[in-house]
């Protein structure tokens, strides 16, 4: 990979034959009228995607058999580079002789393998990737003109990576599971954010409402609170907070131990505590005639065996100073 | 055919070039070695600082250093107030342009994560700055001011003897990066005012991988490269002799064929952007006086500037995109944009630069191509879709 990326490759060098093929001769570029539709006793439904502005845009032409929701032929016209040219081509030719809601199916990525010569090799490099979101976009927006709805109805679940077409359900559950905490432990699992790179963190390509750098950090600070919650419903002391587990042996010292040694004239206080290797040690120190007692090892094991009995952990140990 | 018109990217070597290039390898002693083989190197590296020096009008009390490329150059200058800066200079501002390359950018990029602050001066619809601009952005604590000599992209010349004067006025170093400059314009430091210059030798039909810093004496240095005493310790490394000796043939040449540039070249530039303006909907930009002699940046409306580059190739013809969506950060077009053109035209760029190799048979083979692509892509194109 590293050598790869010192060689920084053409983008063109990585365009499929068939990419290629659909820019120097795209085969459903063109328009229809309304004359057209009526000719062909068909629904005529245009729909635009994108913008000039940002360097891609789209529209599709649709003939829908208003009889059975089929698309009986599709054209396109399009703004944009090699790969759009080509992407757009074949998102139309996809959507010929389907019904509506069955080309509403069809996404970026059934494109992007539409165009590739061998099936494990991409069409196109990764920042290309975007090119071809437009095609899913414009295919919603033209089913939703034909079914007289909003897009964001038809839209199922809020899309995060529109490239490799990743849920923000998707990104938590991954999140959660892997206890990831940065991108790079993000992509061991998922393809999200790998293409046009505009929806891992601001700044990139295109402006996003969610980035996953977000997604990160909220589902950590979400799942932080969660086991503090836990920890103190449960009363596991492993997953208490540091001032949690103070206050947890604190009481434990007060109720269980200290009366206990009262009766001998002496009495332990806290000290300080540490968190090393998922252990957590306990600094005490002896008062009163425990201080000067010859059985003060004997008595720092009971006490040490209390707290764990009091706390349900294995995971503490007492030192005294 | 194949022409090849991103000449501000790259040139291709000149054969005279070439052939002293290919001569000098047997000068394979170490310039810095004792013995006559060293003595016969430095002499040759004397005779190339014949030609180098006064080719862009320096005094020998200055160091031309040399470098690997222009970007080394302007990393060095731009390095040296930083480490002022980290060594407790209170000068922590540079002012710059926005029309600067990467290489400038970059770096100041880099300065403003320790703390130093950077002025982008904007430029005007012919890609220029406002000397008045730069004279109110001065403060007390401003270290350096950089602007380009000319922009590859849009070809835009800036008013470098008047910024020049204005740093001289105020007391503050001033770089320039001239990459694009050498055999398109004349160059002379001491009257441009410049206190560092940079250049590639690549531009002007000489080499990849060697360039020059101009130095005026008793100007702020510190080291990029440190290493031995070549370059009087200046720049380590030992001296790329057969590239400097091509470099001091190819800056030779680019002076001598600099009015071929002005006269032949210019008209054949001129020549191929009527021609561009002859085909409905389409602009070019910066105006001719303030304009590189071999460059003409254009816009083809309802053609995205990548696909154009791509119809250009399947024709053999090489030019480059304002809007760089090739690249992996996928920029829009920010040249078009800084020249006031609508973010809708601004994708449809495309800049093509000559050389003295450039011959009206390759110009009349684009002038006969040009408008069938043209007329192709729009057919595509969604711009020109019937509502």
């Amino acid at each position: 990979m590293a050598r790869n990326d010192l060689l920084s490759g053409s983008v063109w060098e990585q365009y499929s034959n068939k990419v290629i093929e659909r820019m120097n001769n795209p085969r459903y570029v063109g328009e229809f009228s309304e004359e057209d539709a009526k000719k062909r006793g068909a629904k005529l439904v245009v729909a635009d995607f994108g913008s000039e502005a940002c360097g891609d845009s789209v529209r599709l032409y649709w003939l829908v058999d208003p009889k059975t929701d089929k698309i009986i032929d599709a054209r396109f016209k399009s703004f944009g580079c090699g790969t759009a040219i080509a992407s757009s081509d074949v998102m139309t030719e996809l959507t010929i002789g389907k019904t509506v809601d069955e080309a509403m199916k069809i996404t970026n990525i059934d494109v992007e393998k539409a165009l590739r010569d061998e099936p494990d090799k991409p069409a196109f490099p990764p920042q290309k990737m975007h090119c071809s979101v437009m095609a899913y976009d414009v295919i919603l927006e033209a089913a939703a003109k034909y079914k007289g709805k909003n897009v964001k109805e038809l839209k199922d679940d809020e899309i995060v990576c529109e490239c490799a077409r990743v849920t923000r359900k998707e990104i938590e559950e991954i999140v959660r599971k892997y206890k990831v905490k940065t991108i790079e432990e993000l992509q061991k699992y998922t393809d999200a954010g790998k293409y046009c790179k505009s929806c891992v963190a601001p700044g990139g390509h295109e402006e996003r409402d969610v980035y996953l750098v977000d997604i990160i950090k909220e589902v950590n600070e979400q799942m932080e609170k969660e086991e503090i919650k836990k920890g103190l419903e449960t009363g596991e002391f492993d997953k208490m907070t540091l001032v949690n587990k103070i206050k947890a042996i604190e009481k434990i010292l007060n109720e269980k131990i200290k009366p206990f040694l009262a009766m001998d004239g002496g009495s332990v206080e806290f000290v300080d505590l540490r968190e090393e290797d998922g252990k957590t040690k306990i600094y005490l120190r002896y008062l009163g005639a425990c201080a000067t007692c010859s059985s003060g090892a004997l008595t720092a094991k009971a006490i040490e065996e209390e707290l764990k009995k009091e706390l349900k952990s294995n995971n503490l140990e007492v030192i005294f100073i | 055919m194949k022409v090849y018109l991103d000449n501000n990217s790259t040139t291709p070597m000149d054969d005279r070039v070439k052939e002293v290039y290919c001569k000098a390898t047997k000068y394979f002693g170490n310039v810095n070695s004792i013995y006559d083989l060293g003595i016969e190197a430095r002499r040759k590296l004397a005779e190339a600082y014949d030609i180098i020096y006064p080719a862009i009008g320096a005094s020998d009390e200055d160091d031309i250093l040399i470098t690997s490329s222009t970007t080394e150059g302007n990393n060095t200058v731009i390095k040296t107030f930083l480490y002022a800066f980290l060594r407790g200079n209170p000068k922590k501002h540079i002012i710059t342009t926005v029309a600067e390359h990467s290489s400038i950018k970059a770096p100041l990029a880099f300065c403003k994560k320790f703390g130093m602050e950077v002025t982008y001066l904007y430029t005007d619809e012919n890609g220029r700055i406002d000397p008045k601009e730069l004279e109110n952005a001065i403060r007390d604590d401003t270290a350096l001011i950089s602007v380009l000599f000319a922009s590859n992209e849009s070809g835009a010349i800036e008013p470098i003897k008047e910024v020049g004067q204005i740093a001289k006025k105020y007391n503050i170093p001033f770089h320039c990066d001239g990459a694009q400059a050498i055999g398109k314009a004349e160059v002379n430091v001491r009257e441009l005012g410049v206190d560092y210059f940079t250049f590639s030798a690549h531009k002007f039909h000489g080499p990849k991988g060697v360039g020059a810093l101009y130095v005026r004496a008793k100007a702020p240095y510190e080291n990029l490269i440190h290493g031995g005493n070549q370059m009087g310790g200046k720049r380590g490394g030992s001296v790329y002799l057969n590239g400097v000796l091509a470099m001091a043939e190819a800056i030779k040449l680019a002076n001598e064929h600099l009015d071929e540039m002005n006269t032949r070249v210019k008209a054949l530039r001129d020549k191929l952007e009527e021609a561009i303006l002859q085909i409905p909907d389409t602009k070019t930009y910066v105006d001719k006086k303030f304009r590189l002699p071999n460059t003409v940046i254009a816009s083809f409306k309802g053609i995205e500037g990548e696909a154009m580059l791509w119809d250009l190739n399947q024709k053999g013809i090489y030019a480059a995109t304002g809007s760089s969506c090739s690249s992996e950060r996928l920029e829009g077009s920010e040249v078009l944009e800084a020249l006031g053109e609508d973010p809708e035209i601004a994708h449809t760029g495309i800049i093509f630069s000559l050389s003295r190799f450039t011959t009206e048979k390759e110009i009349d083979y684009v002038i006969e191509v040009l408008p069938e692509i043209v007329k192709r892509l729009r057919n595509i194109s969604m711009t020109y879709a019937k509502k």
